[in-house]
């Protein structure tokens, strides 16, 4: 697997098994089992990573070590804007007001007898990737590189359901989402067809109540478009027909371009993939490596993955684990036998509309290297002579 | 499973078009003017939503002394959270420096964001007054308003920010084309 030996002796052979035995009591809930060491990063700034939680903004998937399509809820990426509220369902409430026939307020309660629906999809900071904005630092793995992407199960009310509840006036064509946390972090979200019909308000993660660092006890669940439009704590919606210019969709996930504009509502996440085994920080030995990653990406389905083993001269096409879903993260592998020789391996992902994650020279050539925000350039790997796995440039 | 469950949903949705209006559902409470005037904060670059009140720029200094400087420096510069003074002309270089006043477009959105964020551990403690003075000290710490100007819900919307024009819409999501008639 190219992760570092355990400090615990192996079992050299089947007498070296431990005996078996009655084990722990059954308990009200399982635990991971304490062998298997599986950690998010708490981050502060690019290159700032564990830090003292007091000054972390985000907190990164360990991609390394997962497998499948789905990410464990706990290690569902975060990035909070004013800490995670301690918030008590009964206390809290949804209102529902603008431009609209019927200002409502919800309860959680009342949310969940509501027609509901269920899907998996990712969501993802629109930081992901910054890491390798202006040069690739050899000692990250993929969790630094590529930890603020997740997909969950997430359930709750459809957002068509609620436009109708409250009657929204056919003139309103924005709406503004609001959260309950200490920031109050609001965006203004275009109520395109896609989004009325796929937006929805979430109270259930994996099948359990969402984590209070994903929102509970509701959030906006916004498939495909960047992390920040999905509203954790959700506490408003507000109709509107313009938007509102906060500062998140001004002076902060904005991109600026090489000649100083910046790209504003730039709103749906890119086509992406990346290999997440072997990756950064990793070992192989010559011989059979089987090489794994994830792609998604906002625009629906993923088409086809294609690995590059030798530096992005020749392509391979991918086997992409089932189901595969639309706007949510899909595992692909490949076989691979490694000659011992450096290489560098690549991965590149299409998606079912023909958008290609583009390679690095070119989408550096029109993003510039100080936009921050929607990194999805091919992300390489090296693997020197002795198999050691690096993080470069392309 | 999704697509069971969207046929059922498309389902209710129809029965409950054709039997009643969806409100006819009994869902959540009508919301009072008077607790969505409590919760409704938010202001748009036209000023709207902008309350009464004016503040200047001399009394935001001591504002932004007592709740600002810690974090953001004295004048706006040097502290450890976000620069909000200087910057300006440098975007276009290897070292863009974001302020208020070099990337900000609208002076509407600092009120709104000093309004519900701000100070980071007491947010929204701050009055109206204050809030207009803090705003008014930050834009004139960027020579935006002179160090004795005042602003208040009429001046705040007129104000030209210098990056104004510095914003190019993502064609997908142009608010100026995305919902024109066709």
């Amino acid at each position: 697997m190219g992760v570092a030996a355990s400090e615990v002796a192996r079992a050299e052979t089947l007498a070296d098994v431990p005996d078996r035995a009655p084990g722990a009591d059954l308990s009200a809930h399982s635990e991971r089992s304490r062998f298997a060491k599986l950690d998010r990063i708490p981050e502060a700034t690019p290159g700032k990573r564990n830090v003292d939680p007091g000054d972390a903004i985000n907190s990164k998937t360990p991609h390394q070590k997962l497998v499948g399509n789905i990410t464990p809820t706990d290690l569902h990426y975060e990035r909070s804007h004013s800490g995670v509220p301690d918030i008590d369902p009964a206390q809290h409430r949804l209102l529902v007001h603008g431009m609209v026939q019927k200002p409502l307020v919800f309860s959680l309660d009342d949310l969940k007898r509501m027609p509901s629906v269920t899907r998996i999809v990712f969501i993802e900071c629109t930081g992901n990737g910054w890491e390798n904005w202006k040069k690739a630092d050899p000692d990250l793995t993929v969790q630094n590189t590529h930890g603020l992407v997740s997909t969950n199960e997430w359930t709750g009310v459809p957002l068509k359901f609620l436009v109708d509840l409250v009657a929204k006036d056919k003139g309103s064509t924005w709406m503004l989402a609001e959260g309950g946390d200490g920031a109050g972090v609001d965006r203004s979200i275009p109520l395109t067809e896609e989004i009325v019909n796929e937006a929805f308000v979430a109270y259930g993660q994996n099948g359990e109540p969402l984590r209070p660092a994903h929102g509970f006890p509701m959030r906006l669940v916004m498939p495909g478009f960047e992390g920040n439009l999905n509203i954790k704590w959700l506490r408003r919606l507000k109709f509107g027909n313009a938007p509102w210019m906060t500062r998140w969709e001004t002076a902060r996930y904005t991109q600026l371009l090489a000649n100083g504009k910046a790209r504003q509502f730039q709103l749906r996440m890119e086509t992406n993939s990346v290999i997440t085994q072997p990756s950064g920080m990793m070992q192989i030995q010559p011989g059979y490596n089987r090489i794994s990653g994830l792609a998604w990406s906002g625009h629906g389905k993923i088409a086809k993955v294609e690995i590059s083993t030798d530096g992005a001269q020749t392509w391979k096409q991918a086997q992409l684990a089932q189901p595969v879903l639309s706007k949510a993260q899909v595992r692909f592998q490949m076989d691979w036998v490694w000659d011992g020789k450096p290489t560098r391996i690549v991965s590149r992902s299409t998606d079912e509309q023909g958008n290609a994650q583009p390679d690095r020279q070119t989408f550096i050539a029109a993003m510039g290297t100080n936009a921050l925000f929607h990194y999805n350039a091919q992300q390489t790997w090296s693997i020197d002579d002795a198999g050691r796995v690096r993080n470069v440039l392309a | 499973m999704f697509s069971h469950d969207k046929l059922l949903f498309a389902g209710i949705l129809t029965v409950g078009l054709l039997a009643a209006p969806a409100s006819a559902f009994d869902f959540g409470r009508p919301a009072t003017p008077a607790e969505i005037k409590l919760w409704d904060i938010d202001v748009g670059p036209d000023g709207k939503g902008l309350p009464d009140g004016s503040g200047t720029a001399v009394q935001g200094k001591q504002v932004f002394a007592d709740n600002c400087a810690a974090c953001h420096g004295d004048n706006g510069q040097g502290g450890i959270k976000d620069r909000l003074a200087g910057g300006q002309g440098t975007l276009a270089s290897n070292a863009p420096v974001k302020t208020v006043g070099s990337f900000w477009p609208y002076a509407t959105t600092l009120f709104d964001y000093i309004h519900r964020a701000m100070p980071y551990p007491t947010p929204g403690s701050l009055s109206t007054e204050e809030t207009y003075a803090v705003t008014a000290y930050i834009l004139s710490l960027n020579g935006i308003i002179p160090a004795d100007g005042k602003v208040d819900k009429d001046s705040l919307p007129k104000i030209r920010m210098p990056n104004r024009d510095g914003f190019v819409p993502q064609p997908e999501f142009d608010p100026a084309k995305l919902f024109r008639r066709k």
